[in-house]
């Protein structure tokens, strides 16, 4: 099995990297590529992204072809994909850090700022946060209820259909920190940063 | 709940800890990444390295040491010490740094501070900010704390929240290496005057000290080095403490 970490130029991805070599170990093979050729013959797909939601849509887009192929293989060949911080901000149809851009609207929804309420709460949400699991993913097997998991991130995802959410987080409101849509998953949390528990979100994943 | 974080700091010079932890347990007491990985299997929310390399000829060894450690801790890893560019910042991401704190360069170029968050995202960069106190306010200090800038630390703080950096970390020079507690005045009132979280720094030399940082000095988190060095105190040991004060852990 292959699983491809699709390297746009998001940013950092050495910790995602890092952690889906430590879990897989070396039965799967991990590959960090934008190659599609390389991208397209995968078995499954992690979508990494850190910094604006406009930063990396820009960043997809200077890719010849990238989004393309994305779709083709989420979308029309419904081939697992996971969606990892403004990854899965991306799912949506638009996003509204720095300026409204359009996502790749997988899962219909927006991308806004957390509201902090008056700088009640301080932004980025940044550390430990326990999740609420309200329904059953594959991606949360042995997961329990309450886990923490690490957050960095000022905007959330906000779907019009809440059936798609699989987790929630509390902070100023309920966040959306998980969904699942048929074959494609999103974190907003950080599970290559999530000490052990993180990484068995990327075992469950790695063994879909 | 977010809970507030613990962050043990290991000082590293030329690729390896001064004043380690004292463990039996330790193949070699000095190896850093031997360090962060009994810190971060103990429950440490995040490892923090100040590389105190003093020659630009060993400032290569803190890359080394990064890249081995994130291929074996998997919780954030922030560095500071020495960074002064977009290159190095970028060198130490591509190592596996979750974030990079920068001191003197933000004050001498807050740009560095601009160019990278927005190249980066906000969520990497840290600004350290060394502050002495001078009457009824706190002067920012650099280059180790050697030279006074003479800016206003508060001013300073709101500057470096609206440049885009994604936390705060402030040390108070009056108490760092005294285990007196932190200048829980100075971290209340940078807390009041921004909506970034902030790291407190400086002068723990007891668990009641990191209560105190949280409460009174409305820290997110709070970092500590001696108190965690020498075994005095495990990370584990000091989150309970804070649990049982009703501070909000992970546990």
């Amino acid at each position: 099995m292959k699983v491809t970490i699709v390297d746009y130029n998001s940013g950092n991805i050495s910790s995602v990297i890092n952690s889906f070599k430590e879990v897989a170990k070396d039965k799967v093979n991990i590959e960090v590529t934008s190659d599609l050729g390389k991208i397209k013959s995968s078995d499954k797909l992690v979508l990494p992204g850190q910094g604006s939601f406009k930063s990396c849509v820009d960043a997809l887009n200077k890719i010849d072809g990238l989004t393309e192929t994305l779709n083709e293989f989420a979308i029309n060949n419904k081939k697992p994909l996971l969606g990892i911080c403004v990854g899965l901000q991306m799912f949506a149809d638009v996003g509204y850090e720095e300026t409204e851009t359009k996502g790749l609207g997988w899962i219909s929804g927006r991308v806004s700022k957390i509201d902090n309420q008056n700088g009640k709460y301080k932004l980025p949400h940044i550390g430990w946060n326990q999740i609420n699991i309200i329904k059953d993913s594959k991606i949360f097997k042995d997961i329990k209820n309450n886990s923490h998991m690490y957050f960095v991130h000022s905007y959330e995802f906000v779907p019009n259909d809440n059936s798609v959410i699989v987790a929630t987080t509390d902070y100023s409101s309920n966040i959306v920190c998980s969904v699942e849509k048929e074959n494609i998953f999103g974190t907003q949390f950080h599970p290559e940063k999530s000490d052990k528990i993180g990484l068995k979100i990327i075992d469950n994943f790695i063994n879909l | 709940m977010l809970k507030n974080r613990i962050i043990p700091c290991l000082d590293v010079k030329n690729g390896r800890v001064v004043k380690g932890i004292n463990f039996v347990d330790l193949k070699d007491a000095g190896d850093p990444v031997e360090q962060a990985k009994i810190y971060s299997d103990g429950g440490a929310d995040e490892i923090c390295f100040l590389d105190i390399t003093a020659s630009n000829e060993n400032r290569d060894t803190i890359y080394d040491v990064v890249e081995r450690t994130s291929k074996k801790c998997f919780v954030p890893l922030t560095v500071g010490g020495g960074v002064r560019s977009i290159d190095d910042i970028n060198k130490l991401l591509n190592c596996g740094a979750d974030k990079v704190s920068i001191n003197t360069a933000a004050v001498e170029n807050p740009k560095v501070v601009l160019d990278s968050s927005k190249k980066f995202g906000s969520q990497c960069i840290v600004v350290a900010i060394d502050a002495k106190k001078n009457g009824d306010k706190w002067e920012v200090f650099t280059h180790g704390g050697r030279n006074n800038s003479r800016i206003d630390a508060l001013e300073y703080a709101k500057k470096m929240e609206d440049s885009g950096a994604g936390e705060l970390l402030v040390t108070s020079m009056d108490r760092d290496g005294t285990q007196i507690g932190y200048d829980v005045d100075l971290m209340n009132k940078i807390a009041s005057k921004v909506n970034i979280p902030l790291i407190a720094s400086g002068g723990v030399g007891n668990l009641d000290h990191l209560v105190d940082g949280i409460k009174l000095g409305n820290a997110s988190a709070v970092l500590a080095a001696s108190i965690f060095h020498y075994g005095k105190h495990s990370v584990r040991e000091a989150k309970e403490y804070l649990d049982s004060k009703g501070i909000p852990v992970r546990i």
